[in-house]
């Protein structure tokens, strides 16, 4: 009897915290795994319009094409005009060409004729820089085009 | 002395450790799931080639340097061009008995607008100074019209499946259908892609003040 008595008076037990560490550790885990560090640094702003009639890139037969205002560090050096970034730097639009046949060969060998070229630009910047860049792509064949969007609808604004 | 046990390390500290990382893990991730409004430019041409479009079936969208819409020479608000391109699309003005009549149509059949959805083809010009917001925007809102109708359709052909096209379109990218589940789905998609093709053309913009 006694051994029973023993137990009801004894306090609760401190919640054991061993397994916080594992919790924890799985979280890690999992953002690490999700986790892709952004290759290319932006020069360029990117607030991009919205849209809601929209289709998921597929982003192993993709290559990106930026275009906008430099961002808040460079427009002493590059001004304030539109301009487009690809891979790592600014391009002219008459360079294109070269920027993106380099991107493509950095694909897949059987998704290279599938290539999407997707288009994340700014929304101030103006349709003829846009129209340009699309001119470029298909003289180069690059016909399959994705306009990259922000959820939402600008008619609810 | 010698079989005393090693004293047991505090592991209390590892979840301080894993939470840093954490942190740090948290605040570099951008989860990016990049979606977009998908189009198919056309093949470069190697001379000019004219294509004879009756007026009646083209839908003339005009945008000009400071945004504004002006739609089959009416000026409009942009959240009215979904209907408008819908009413266009879907209006089925030629005459029942002949080759073009539209029997799936649900519009006016006013012999002033389109013939049917395979004629009716949607022009877009923009100026060069035209932002690139308000583009997005009428991108937007004219493949919504295309895809209301196309939805509607897909419902009206099969109706079993319970889903809309963009809904059925959408899980056959990700791969949701398997074996001759898939080659159905494609064809019902074409079915339909084929009573409401996408004629979406876009003019080479015009130099700024016109």
């Amino acid at each position: 009897m006694s051994k029973f008595k023993k137990k009801k008076s004894g306090a609760l037990p401190p919640i054991s915290t061993a397994s916080l560490p594992d919790i924890v550790f799985m979280l890690l885990f999992f953002f690490m795994v999700v986790t892709v560090l952004r290759e290319s640094n932006l020069l360029v702003m990117q607030r991009l319009p919205k849209g809601d009639q929209v289709e998921k890139l597929q982003k192993d037969r993709s290559i990106f094409i930026y275009a906008g205002k430099p961002g808040p560090g460079y427009i002493e050096k590059y001004g304030k005009e539109s301009r487009v970034q690809i891979g790592d730097k600014y391009t002219e639009v008459g360079n294109i060409r070269f920027a993106l046949e380099e991107l493509r060969l950095k694909l897949r060998p059987e998704l290279q004729d599938k290539v999407m070229v997707a288009l994340k630009i700014d929304e101030e910047t103006n349709t003829g820089l846009v129209t340009d860049v699309k001119q470029e792509l298909r003289e180069q064949n690059l016909l399959k085009i994705i306009y990259i969007t922000t959820p939402g609808n600008q008619l609810d604004e | 002395m010698a079989r005393r046990s090693a004293p047991e390390i505090n592991a209390g500290s590892m979840a301080d450790i894993a939470f840093l990382l954490l942190i740090f893990f948290l605040v570099t991730t951008t989860i990016e799931k990049d979606k977009g409004i998908a189009r198919q430019l056309p093949p470069p041409i190697e001379q000019d080639q004219d294509v004879i479009i009756k007026q009646k079936n083209l839908f003339i969208v005009n945008v000009n340097k400071n945004d504004q819409l002006l739609v089959e020479e009416e000026l409009m608000d942009l959240k009215d061009l979904r209907q408008a391109a819908i009413d266009f699309l879907d209006n089925g003005g030629a005459p029942a008995g002949t080759p073009d009549y539209c029997n799936y149509c649900k519009g006016d059949h006013s012999p002033e607008s389109s013939d049917n959805p395979q004629k009716a083809v949607i022009s877009v010009q923009n100026d060069r100074l035209t932002s690139y917001k308000m583009y997005i925007a009428v991108q937007n809102e004219l493949v919504a019209a295309y895809n209301f109708l196309r939805d509607r359709e897909y419902k009206r052909l099969y109706p079993k499946r319970q889903l809309s096209y963009v809904e059925v379109k959408k899980i056959y990218d990700e791969g949701g259908f398997k074996g001759t589940e898939e080659e159905k789905v494609k064809e019902e998609m074409e079915a339909v892609q084929e009573l409401i093709p996408l004629k979406l053309s876009e003019a080479e913009p015009k130099k700024s003040g016109s």
